[in-house]
């Protein structure tokens, strides 16, 4: 009864601050069926071109508003990127080589981090899998799932990037400027019914007016 | 008795900052500081080298002369050694400066029969501490004690003193004794141990090198005469600064030897007997000495801020890792991370993930096996000055679970597996940032990292450069890569012919680049093209940018680099940044 109670004050006042979704960068936040990243969900971040900036992006919405964010499994990530993106470093924490006791620093960085981006190194058990959803659920924390087809669990939203094309590079003039990313989002539940939008990176201006100044 | 000062010994080493940087007394070798040589070696001292000369004069005087800069830190440490070695025996050392120590020597003497007796006591005991390193072999007999009432008598005594001979200035005589002295030695006591220092007359650092100055010109040359001055008059004329100057000038006492108490040694520790086989048994006992250690460490109102924690096992083989917490370490803090660190070790060495392994002391590749010892060595405390909570609980809160978590994570595979990133001045992407480990100040190593805008090195960046971080020329602007690689991959650029695209040493290019081939790296994650082995798959080349030059330390043959960069954009939408340095291609990163 006293939950039932809570649900009705929570219907009227919005959910509280340590559930409501964290908030996502403004072209990414339309596409999510709740608006920014449900906590305590599971999100796939699909592999090929572009996935790594796609993850970038997604982290820096909620690291801009002070959410801490961990990035396992990932050696090669490009940090100045993830500072161009908006992501705050000094709340990033990197576990670039976590071996064969990965699923232990997952489930270690859960309960204290807002959001987890891994790379499993090596072919994932189920077992493993589903308990790192179960904790995350119970921490109230995101798993971000970088770059792995085959992992065990159905994940609750699956992000891929679909197509892009790239601003400011020519035949042998120019410089990479930014990027359109073609963002494809699709899932369970609310997110049935796939959603498609255009995710824009790097310097928001043509190629002419970046030469000019 | 008030009247005199204290009995004081005074023991100290001249030639201490040479000393203690392991030179011999042979070398020619002086040590400068502020421009100014400040110890010089016997060898040295022979070829008329002086405290006080500029480095220049130095120089002049001994060509050979080899100049060492000063590292107080370092002399400290050393002295360290001495000043314990002393505390064995005779409580209430004080350090007067590195090489100089100071000594209560009333009780010590009645115990070890006479001031000469304690004198030799001390130096045999500063001169075997001393030479402990192998440093001071060869400077056998150089420490010089002196014993006096009062402190400052003591300080001249010592000084005068030959190695061997201490000089020991009988009970009320100290006035006598400091009477033919000259007066600066007042504004700088240790003025008397340096060989010939007299005329040196850098008194003008001193305490009371004003006072000294004014003596001198009113025509009072040496301590007596300062001394035979009726103290009323010396008190109307010059104050109480004159009169204390005057009461030292008498061999009166200005203050006693103000002995340091030793530092409390925080060191918990337990021996387990029998070894314990079972994890649980030894973390059992970590949990009882983290209490202890809390409960000892909260008496004194201290908090513990880093801590280490030391596992011998049965083989021998001893384990060691320091744990960093901003905040303090509570007793159950303590006893959870004595337990991470057990499990962690006993799990084996985290070496498969490839990251840097765990520092396991002198075991090396030991394997971890049943504990007979386990102890926790407090390396960082501070007064306790609590903590506020946040009323709302969410910001200090989320702080304090993440540095949980990431404590877990580092007792699992380390303390250099979890970092945190800074960015920094540099040219490529790579040198750009700085990996920090976890818990370790976050500060960058060069200056001008740039937030997250990267301006192109252009004239105006040039024309800041006299203010503010510098420029870095050669950044690249516009958008960053997602995945710099850890090695760059060798890489294959053709041209419409099939020929290799080559970039001349003026930075043209030879022909516009056709098709890009290199083989992913293998634990790649979201590389355009599928990981596998075989021929490395060629692309077609759609756009392109360059060739950037960046040329470094051309001034340097051993670590020069010349490399010209080339952005790459291919047919299936990927983007990478090409590098030719020595003849061939690289992938330096990945526009993932």
């Amino acid at each position: 009864m006293r939950r039932e109670a809570l649900a009705q004050v929570e219907g009227r006042l919005g959910p509280g601050p340590g559930r409501r979704p964290l908030p996502l960068a403004a072209g990414l936040a339309s596409l999510f069926p709740e608006g920014g990243l449900r906590r305590g969900s599971t999100l796939s971040i699909g592999a090929g071109a572009g996935a790594t900036s796609l993850a970038l992006a997604l982290l820096s919405g909620p690291s801009g508003a002070g959410s801490w964010c961990a990035v396992v499994g990932v050696p090669d990530l490009g940090l100045v990127a993830a500072a161009q993106s908006g992501i705050d470093l000094g709340r990033l924490a990197l576990v670039p080589s976590p071996g064969p006791k990965w699923p232990s620093v997952v489930a270690a960085l859960l309960e204290g981090f807002d959001v987890v981006v891994v790379h499993p190194p090596r072919p994932v058990r189920e077992a493993d899998a589903r308990n790192l959803g179960a904790r995350s659920r119970e921490h109230g924390a995101v798993l971000a799932v970088l770059a792995c087809p085959a992992w065990p669990a159905r994940p609750d939203l699956g992000v891929e990037v679909a197509g892009g094309n790239w601003r400011g590079l020519g035949e042998g003039f120019g410089y990479l400027a930014g990027r359109e990313l073609e963002v494809v989002v699709s899932g369970r539940g609310g997110a049935a019914r796939p959603r498609r939008g255009r995710l824009s990176l790097g310097e928001p201006v043509s190629l002419g007016s970046a030469a000019a100044h | 008795m008030a009247s005199y000062g204290a009995r004081a010994l005074v023991a100290l080493c001249p030639g201490w900052p040479v000393m203690s940087v392991g030179r011999p007394p042979s070398a020619l070798v002086a040590v400068v500081e502020a421009n100014r040589v400040v110890a010089v070696s016997p060898a040295a001292g022979a070829a008329d080298v002086r405290v006080g000369m500029r480095r220049r004069e130095a120089e002049s005087c001994c060509p050979g002369l080899g100049l060492l800069s000063r590292d107080l830190a370092g002399e400290s440490r050393r002295w360290e050694q001495a000043v314990a070695a002393v505390e064995e025996f005779a409580p209430g050392v004080e350090v007067l400066q590195p090489g100089w120590l100071a000594l209560g020597a009333r009780g010590p003497a009645r115990y070890f029969g006479g001031d000469l007796a304690l004198a030799a006591k001390v130096a045999a005991a500063v001169e075997e501490a001393a030479s402990r390193d192998g440093a001071g072999a060869e400077w056998a007999g150089f420490c010089r004690v002196g014993v006096a009432d009062g402190l400052f008598a003591a300080q001249l005594a010592a000084g005068t003193a030959a190695p061997g001979e201490p000089v020991v200035v009988p009970r009320g005589a100290s006035a006598g004794f400091l009477a033919p002295f000259p007066l600066q030695v007042l504004a700088t006591p240790q003025l008397a141990a340096l060989a010939g220092a007299g005329g040196a007359g850098t008194g003008s650092d001193g305490r009371f090198a004003a006072l000294v100055d004014l003596l001198q010109r009113l025509g009072l040359r040496t301590l007596g005469d300062f001394a035979a001055l009726p103290p009323p008059r010396v008190l109307g004329r010059f104050g109480t600064e004159g009169l204390l100057a005057h009461r030292l000038a008498r061999g009166l006492s200005e203050r006693p030897v103000r002995g340091r108490v030793p530092p409390p040694d925080w060191v918990v520790a337990s021996e387990l007997d029998p070894p314990a086989e079972q994890l649980q048994a030894a973390v059992f006992v970590g949990r009882a000495l983290a209490e202890r250690l809390h409960q000892r460490l909260a008496g004194e109102g201290l908090v513990c801020t880093r801590l280490a924690i030391e596992v011998e096992t049965v083989e021998g083989a001893t384990f060691r890792r320091s744990w960093r917490h901003d905040g303090a370490l509570s007793a159950a803090a303590i006893g959870e991370r004595v337990r991470w660190q057990l499990e962690g070790w006993a799990q084996g060495p985290a070496t498969a993930g490839g990251g840097p392994g765990p520092r396991e002391g002198q075991g090396g590749q030991a394997r971890f096996g049943p504990v007979v010892k386990l102890a926790l060595v407090p390396e960082e405390v501070r007064p306790d000055t609590g903590r506020q909570l946040g009323l709302w609980g969410a910001g200090p809160g989320a702080a304090a679970r993440t540095a949980r978590a990431l404590a877990r994570v580092q007792g699992l595979l380390g303390p250099e597996a979890a970092f945190s990133a800074v960015l920094q001045g540099g040219r490529d992407y790579k040198e750009q940032v700085r990996l920090v480990p976890w818990g370790e100040p976050r500060e960058p190593l060069r200056a001008g990292g740039g937030g997250g805008t990267v301006r192109q090195g252009s004239k105006s960046a040039t024309a800041r450069s006299r203010e503010g971080p510098p420029p870095w020329p050669g950044r690249l602007p516009g958008l960053a890569p997602a995945t710099v690689h850890c090695s760059p991959l060798p890489a294959e650029v053709l041209d419409r012919a099939g020929r290799p695209v080559g970039v001349a040493g003026r930075g043209t290019i030879s022909a516009p680049p056709v098709s890009v081939a290199f083989r992913p790296a293998t634990s790649g994650h979201g590389g355009p093209a599928a990981p596998g082995g075989g021929e490395a798959p060629a692309s077609t080349v759609v756009a392109w940018a360059g060739p950037w030059p960046l040329e470094e330390r051309w001034w340097d043959a051993g670590r020069g680099r010349r490399r010209a960069r080339l952005q790459v954009c291919t047919e299936g939408g990927a983007a990478y940044l090409l590098v030719r340095e020595k003849g061939s291609w690289w992938v330096e990163a990945t526009y993932d």
